[in-house]
């Protein structure tokens, strides 16, 4: 299996290689009432194999950061790069899951994922193509509901598969846009269980949106703090030192936990 | 049991008899009861009320107009002629009855002389084809034209020529009209720099559409020995019906879930592969919503066409009987009214059928 989705694209880099690089990003968006400046100056390192997650009031310019990262919105000023080399448009190094699940509701939850997989791997056959498939869904837990049609499974489901594509054509980067905003507060500690599950064996570069001060510090190596708009950049960043594979008890049970947490809190109210 | 029969006869729509069949099995009497006569009874019931007030109607406009002949022959002929017309009417008498909207129960009786009419004119072509089976025969082995039944088509037959124009034409108008929607859906330019076609053709009515097409097809057709009519209808049936469709492609194409195109841009899905794995799929509800009205409006266009195009078909049969004038003419054309508009629910009804096959939105409109 694993030597199946070995993707030669992705070669070993020591893991203080810089994955993804942010230099005086700049965003402006014209307005009649002149340029309105969304971003400005901002600057952030992201190392391979680590797991970032990025707060901020709403409106900030998160969404449009990560969007920026994904290449499906055009830079104003400064560059992102990859590995080095600046990125052009949108593209299957860079995974995205969306804050809606976006599947295509007239595929099944297989065929969602082969979109992707069929991509990547042009040159596997059918049957390897479907493994990998198979291996994602398994891992997410959607085994049972390989021929359901997307619109006919439950949001969480749906996000779920949306978690299982994303992985599914090894990216380099994943880029999540608050992908667990629109569930309820059970299902998302469920699905928060099945990223990290996955990531852990992946272990590929992440940059997570998220307003939910918890979910952040479970989930990140470093929790990134932005200013609010206009002309917004990175206000802090809190390294969160829990070792891992992290249980979310020992987590709350753990005294560095409130620390972060009033240090996250302090920073949103001020 | 109930269970497979209440989707069976929602698959077939007529989803309408679900609540008898859950009444018939004693489930919760009250509500489907209820259900029952909601959807069952008062649609009968109205069913009822319109014949009833058809007949009423009809009765009223015939004394007006007995009236006004009687009149009219008492002050031209004298009281003599009048009291025999009066009694001419009275009697039944076909020839002298006033001429008026039809009652129901004269359409019953139309509608029954068009059936046997059907029968006797299928019967006279089977025995034709009979009689003249040998002689083809040896016609087609001389080289010569086989002999066909060149007698007058029956209402049936008429039924079927227009079908077969409505279908040529609503085909036409999905080859045109679709994948044109298609690409001025892709593309904002082109969108922009074609609409103003779009919006000034969309409102022509069908008779200018149709003498359009005649001037060119006229020309093109000279010397050919085809059936220049079909093809003048059919293709205006087309022309008028397309517009629908042209219109609600390009927005369902351009319209599409931009989560849907993000996801197609981050998997970098090729241009071919996009359009048919994301954009036709998303848009396939707007589409087939374009669809039907096209075929709906073809249908209602096709007999206005046929009439002025003088191509056989039920608005030829339409126009013929009133030109007609024979005493049960009005009731024929009544009958034609019904027949018309029959098909056009029952076309609506495969649409929606095909659409919901094919289509991620089920719709049950």
């Amino acid at each position: 299996m694993n030597q199946l989705i070995h993707n030669p694209e992705i070669e070993k880099f020591p893991s203080n290689e810089v994955m993804l690089d942010l230099i005086d990003l700049k965003k402006v968006y014209p307005t009649p009432k002149g340029d309105y400046v969304v971003l400005e100056n901002l600057n952030l390192q992201i190392k391979k194999e680590e797991f970032i997650t990025i707060i901020g009031h709403s409106g900030c310019g998160k969404t449009t950061m990560l969007s920026m990262m994904a290449g499906l919105n055009e830079i104003s000023g400064g560059k992102i790069s990859v590995l080095g080399s600046s990125i052009k448009g949108p593209g299957p190094d860079r995974g995205v899951i969306f804050q809606a699940p976006s599947l295509m509701p007239w595929l099944t939850t297989m065929e969602n994922v082969m979109l992707g997989v069929k991509k990547v791997y042009p040159h596997a056959t059918k049957k390897q193509k479907e493994d990998i498939c198979k291996y994602y869904l398994h891992k997410v837990g959607m085994e049972s509901s390989f021929n359901k049609r997307a619109s006919e499974i439950s949001q969480g489901e749906q996000q779920r598969v949306g978690i299982a594509r994303a992985f599914a054509i090894k990216p380099k980067v994943l880029l999540l846009d608050e992908p667990f905003g629109m569930l309820d507060s059970l299902t998302r500690g469920q699905l928060q269980d099945v990223l990290i599950d996955v990531w852990n064996k992946e272990k590929i570069t992440a940059v997570m949106i998220t307003h939910d001060v918890d979910e952040a510090i479970f989930l990140a190596d470093r929790v990134v703090m932005m200013t609010s708009g206009p002309k917004a950049k990175i206000g802090d960043v809190l390294p969160i030192e829990f070792e891992r594979p992290r249980t979310r008890k020992a987590i709350l049970e753990h005294d560095d936990y409130y620390k972060y947490r009033k240090h996250l809190i302090d920073f949103l109210e001020h | 049991m109930k269970d497979s029969i209440i989707r069976g006869i929602k698959f077939i729509g007529l989803g309408f008899l679900e609540p008898l069949i859950r009444l018939i099995n004693k489930e919760e009497p009250k509500k489907n009861t209820r259900e029952v006569m909601r959807k069952i009874v008062a649609p009968i019931a109205s069913v009822f009320i319109f014949i009833g007030l058809w007949q009423l109607g009809s009765t009223s406009l015939y004394n007006k107009e007995a009236e006004y002949k009687i009149e009219a022959a008492t002050r031209n002929q004298g009281e003599e002629a009048a009291a025999k017309l009066k009694a001419c009417m009275e009697s039944g008498d076909a020839n002298c009855q006033p001429n008026t909207l039809p009652s129901p129960s004269q359409v019953y009786a139309a509608y029954q002389v068009l059936l046997e009419d059907h029968k006797q004119i299928s019967a006279d072509k089977e025995a034709f084809a009979e009689k003249t089976f040998e002689m083809n025969k040896k016609r087609v082995a001389q080289g010569k034209r086989a002999i066909t039944y060149t007698g007058r088509p029956s209402f049936v037959d008429q039924i079927k020529t227009s079908l077969k124009t409505v279908f040529a034409g609503f085909l036409l108008a999905l080859f045109i009209a679709v994948p044109i929607g298609i690409v001025l859906g892709l593309s904002k330019t082109l969108r922009g720099s074609i609409n103003w076609i779009i919006q000034i053709f969309k409102p022509v009515s069908p008779v200018v559409w149709l003498l359009l097409v005649f001037m060119i097809v006229k020309t093109l057709t000279k010397n050919s020995d085809s059936d220049s009519s079909f093809i003048i209808s059919f293709i205006s049936v087309g022309l008028c019906s397309m517009w629908a469709t042209l219109v609600n492609t390009a927005m369902g194409v351009s319209s599409v879930n931009t989560d849907y195109i993000n996801v197609a841009k981050v998997l970098r899905l090729r241009p071919l592969q996009k359009i048919f794995k994301v954009i036709l799929p998303a848009s396939l509800p707007l589409i087939f919503t374009g669809l039907r009205i096209t075929l709906s409006v073809a249908w209602m266009v096709l007999i206005a066409i046929e009439l002025l195009a003088q191509s056989p078909g039920l608005g030829s049969f339409v126009w013929e009987e009133f030109q007609n004038g024979a005493m049960d003419s009005n009731s024929k054309i009544i009958v034609a009214m019904f027949v018309i508009g029959f098909i056009g629910f029952a076309l609506d009804r495969i649409m929606l059928f095909i659409q919901n096959l094919v289509s991620f939105e089920k719709e049950t409109i």
